[in-house]
């Protein structure tokens, strides 16, 4: 009896408050037609942000993956004194703010932190830079593969790689011809939430970029230079970019999950 | 090979598993540990695999000390309780496994190891099946590939880790004599770990009885049957 | 000294697993989690430590300090109980409805964690503004959204709906349903059995979903600034107002701030999941 109303209403909230906002970005950025939004697209500054962006998720990439093994391959594996902190300690990043951890990142490792004056002498800066938007990214995205893969890691049991090792495999041999097999998806799916994320980030970008037009303006930020700029035909279509990419994302979790079921925790 | 077992000791979270087991397994024969869960039997195995390392003690294969040789060096063929196959791998693929990872000259080329694998199908009577995967086997068949995979490296001990706890009653009976069978044809020491005395003295040529980290006695069913070494051993047997 | 004694304990209990691995996999966890995870947060303490207790009064007890804390803490509020109930009602549809497109709405949840927030803030306000579709429908009645309070709630809101109903859907799909039957052979309306029988099970879950819901209004930024408004006293969030301070150099403020809404978080994090263990305890009976 209450099911068209609950039905109904649920559509009807969902479309205003999750699909409006999304349709909207598309419909100003084409407002002025197709060329209007390529040409926007195709500002150098744009582009340099693209760049940018692709660049941090490229080196952040690698690094969360071989992190997120490591850690995964460790707690599941091992029972070392302190483990569950481990455990927790790999979450906090969940569980800050993005200013926050931006600013967290500026105080230990900005001219004025212990570590980057201690460095400053050596010409090394780490804030304000590539690096610094890079290892606040890893920050932010650090939790994403531990997180898919040690929950497959757990319940596949280590019966396989006991009876490698008995037949006379080495680690290394064990880790791609059994383990990895298994947590292929698992990987792919956590890597895919990480890169999203770093793509996508910020707030915490934001406080340690040094916001240089052209040089370290990541695509999120550009966003908010070019709307404050009123260039507001080039803030949406550079929101498209993101946008799109958003919806990939959404769209291949969804086909991995169908996939492969057994992956995919929710957040 | 013979193996000899000398002295072990193991302690978990401070209390004692194994306390001062010695055993000697003669070359050729198929010896079972027989005990009820507790008695430190899998233990045992998991320490002549390399899985567990001892407190104290040491293992001697042929006369060498094998005490502290990673799992991996050992060349000890394991059946796992759980048959632990690779579950991504064809079950031809599974049995070449322990072949496709030897180094170096070791190493027997891709023919070779095509061959090796269809004489171990063969001699599991399963060679029709190669490239189905483990979830498309019976229980049954499972285990035999599990044989399989361990007889490919030919290995210098086989280990039996209740082999037959997941199949049902029928389907074990008649697989205790095909794995007794397989052992003799290969002949390879083999050592099974078992709470189930029928099925230790139907496969076994020996018995080691175990109960609360010490070996009670070893012997052949009469032996345990008509001379029972202490009160444990006469009511363990008579009550299977 | 029970702690040095755990450790060795710990130690001594060490199972040595047979598998290889655990000094290079665990040298670079470690590795990692000092450079990325721990020293950056010791950086804030460190930081935060320097402040005596009238440095940090002072910061706290500026007006627009205070004002930036009541925005952002009511707009989170209202954020919330706005998604406990939609959270409720869409989790309750995804689970107990068949309808066509429901994979299709159950994959748009993710939407608003999937979309940087940065776009979810510029898409808010061409949606909220006045030449907006929303805005334009809400002129009339002289209801203001962009550039104003009910701008950070509808931020707030949009960034966290999936905590809420990602948090209850899995409660609603373990719900034994013999119980609901059984409430209305007793007799019972359809509304009775919701709020007597279903909804006191689900309780952990709301609790979760509003709860993390709540924390995540806290400390958002990237999409509240675009449709905030950003005048201080009025509509400028705490994290903003950190951010201010650290343009002007002001390190101390900032930290004070940041450590504030960072203990905050935590303290209610570590609420949330205490109240969910006691609560799942009753429900289950000690498991």
């Amino acid at each position: 009896m209450n099911r068209p109303i609950l039905i109904g209403l649920a559509v009807l909230l969902s479309l205003i408050v999750i699909i409006l906002p999304v349709a909207a970005i598309f419909t100003r950025a084409f407002a002025e037609g197709v060329s209007v939004w390529a040409q926007a697209v195709t500002e150098p500054e744009t582009l340099a942000a693209i760049r940018l962006t692709i660049l941090t998720a490229l080196i952040v990439l690698p690094v969360n993956i071989v992190f997120g093994l490591c850690a995964a391959w460790a707690i599941a594996r091992f029972r070392f004194p302190g483990r569950r902190a481990l455990l927790v300690v790999i979450e906090i990043p969940f569980a800050i703010s993005p200013i926050v951890a931006g600013l967290c990142f500026l105080l230990i490792y900005g001219a004025y932190g212990p570590v980057g004056s201690a460095l400053q002498p050596y010409g090394i800066q780490l804030m304000f830079n590539l690096t610094g938007i890079v290892l606040v990214s890893l920050f932010v995205t650090c939790p994403f593969v531990v997180r898919e893969v040690l929950p497959v890691l757990s319940v596949a049991g280590e019966d396989e790689e006991r009876a490698a090792l008995t037949l006379g495999a080495n680690g290394w041999q064990i880790f791609r011809l059994v383990t990895f097999p298994n947590i292929t998806w698992a990987l792919v799916y956590g890597a895919i939430l990480a890169t999203a994320r770093a793509i996508g980030e910020f707030g915490a970008v934001s406080v340690v970029s040094g916001a240089i037009r052209g040089q370290t303006m990541t695509l999120p930020l550009q966003i908010e230079l070019l709307y404050n700029d009123y260039n507001t035909t080039g803030a949406f279509a550079a929101a498209t970019v993101l946008a799109l990419l958003a919806l990939l994302t959404l769209v291949l979790r969804a086909l991995i999950s169908i996939t492969h079921p057994a992956t995919g925790a929710k957040p | 090979m013979s193996l000899e077992i000398d002295r072990i000791t193991k302690t978990f979270d401070g209390a004692a598993v194994l306390r001062d087991v010695s055993l000697n397994v003669r070359d050729g024969e198929f010896l079972a540990l027989l005990g009820p869960s507790g008695s430190g039997k899998t233990t045992l195995l998991n320490l002549i695999a390399g899985l567990t390392q001892p407190d104290g003690g040491k293992l001697l294969l042929d006369g060498t000390d094998i005490t502290h040789k990673p799992a991996g060096a050992r060349r000890f063929g394991m059946v796992f309780q759980s048959y632990a196959l690779f579950r991504h791998m064809s079950v031809a693929d599974n049995i070449a496994f322990g072949l496709r990872i030897m180094r170096g000259r070791d190493r027997p080329s891709k023919a070779e190891r095509r061959t090796r694998v269809c004489e171990l199908l063969d001699l599991i009577e399963m060679p029709e099946l190669a490239d189905r995967y483990p979830a498309q086997l019976s229980g049954g068949q499972q285990q035999r590939v599990a044989m399989a995979r361990a007889l490919a490296i030919s290995p210098r001990l086989l280990l039996l880790d209740e082999p037959f706890s997941a199949l049902d009653a029928q389907v074990r009976r008649s697989l205790r004599g095909s794995v007794r069978d397989l052992q003799r044809k290969v002949g390879v020491t083999a050592l099974l770990v078992t709470h189930d005395q029928s099925e230790a003295f139907e496969i076994a040529d020996r018995v080691a009885v175990m109960n609360g980290g010490l070996i009670e006695q070893v012997g052949t069913r009469e032996e345990l049957q008509q001379n029972p070494a202490s009160d444990f051993v006469r009511q363990f047997i008579a009550a299977g | 000294m029970p702690i040095l004694q755990t450790t060795m304990d710990a130690l001594r209990r060490r199972r040595r697993s047979p598998l290889p691995g655990l000094g290079l996999t665990l040298g670079v966890t470690m590795t990692f989690v000092t450079l990325i995870i721990l020293l950056p947060l010791s950086g804030l303490a460190w930081q935060f430590a320097q402040l005596d207790l009238s440095d940090y009064l002072f910061v706290m007890r500026d007006p627009r300090t205070l004002a930036a804390l009541r925005v952002t803490i009511s707009a989170a509020l209202l954020a919330t109980v706005f998604n406990g109930a939609f959270g409720l009602l869409l989790a309750w549809v995804l689970v107990r409805y068949r309808f066509p497109g429901r994979a299709f709405l159950d994959a748009l949840v993710d939407l608003p964690f999937a979309l940087p927030t940065s776009v979810a803030g510029i898409a808010l306000v061409a949606l909220y503004a006045r030449d907006g579709w929303i805005g334009g429908l809400l002129e009339p009645l002289d209801w203001q959204v962009a550039y104003t309070w009910w701008g950070i709630v509808i931020a707030m809101a949009f960034t966290s709906i999936p905590f809420a109903v990602r948090a209850i859907q899995p409660l609603i799909e373990e719900l034994d349903r013999r119980e609901e039957d059984a409430a209305t052979t007793l007799g019972a309306s359809p509304w009775q059995t919701f709020q007597r029988i279903t909804l006191p099970q689900l309780s952990p879950g709301i609790l979760t979903g509003t709860g993390l819901s709540f924390v995540r209004s806290l400390g958002e930024f990237g999409a509240v600034i675009f449709i905030a408004g950003n005048l201080p006293y009025e509509t400028e969030v705490a994290s903003l107002l950190i951010v201010i301070r650290l343009d002007e150099f002001d390190y101390p403020a900032a930290s004070a701030i940041a450590g504030t809404m960072l203990a905050l978080s935590l303290v209610l994090l570590v609420a949330i999941n205490v109240a969910q263990t006691r609560l799942y305890r009753r429900l289950e009976g000690g498991a």
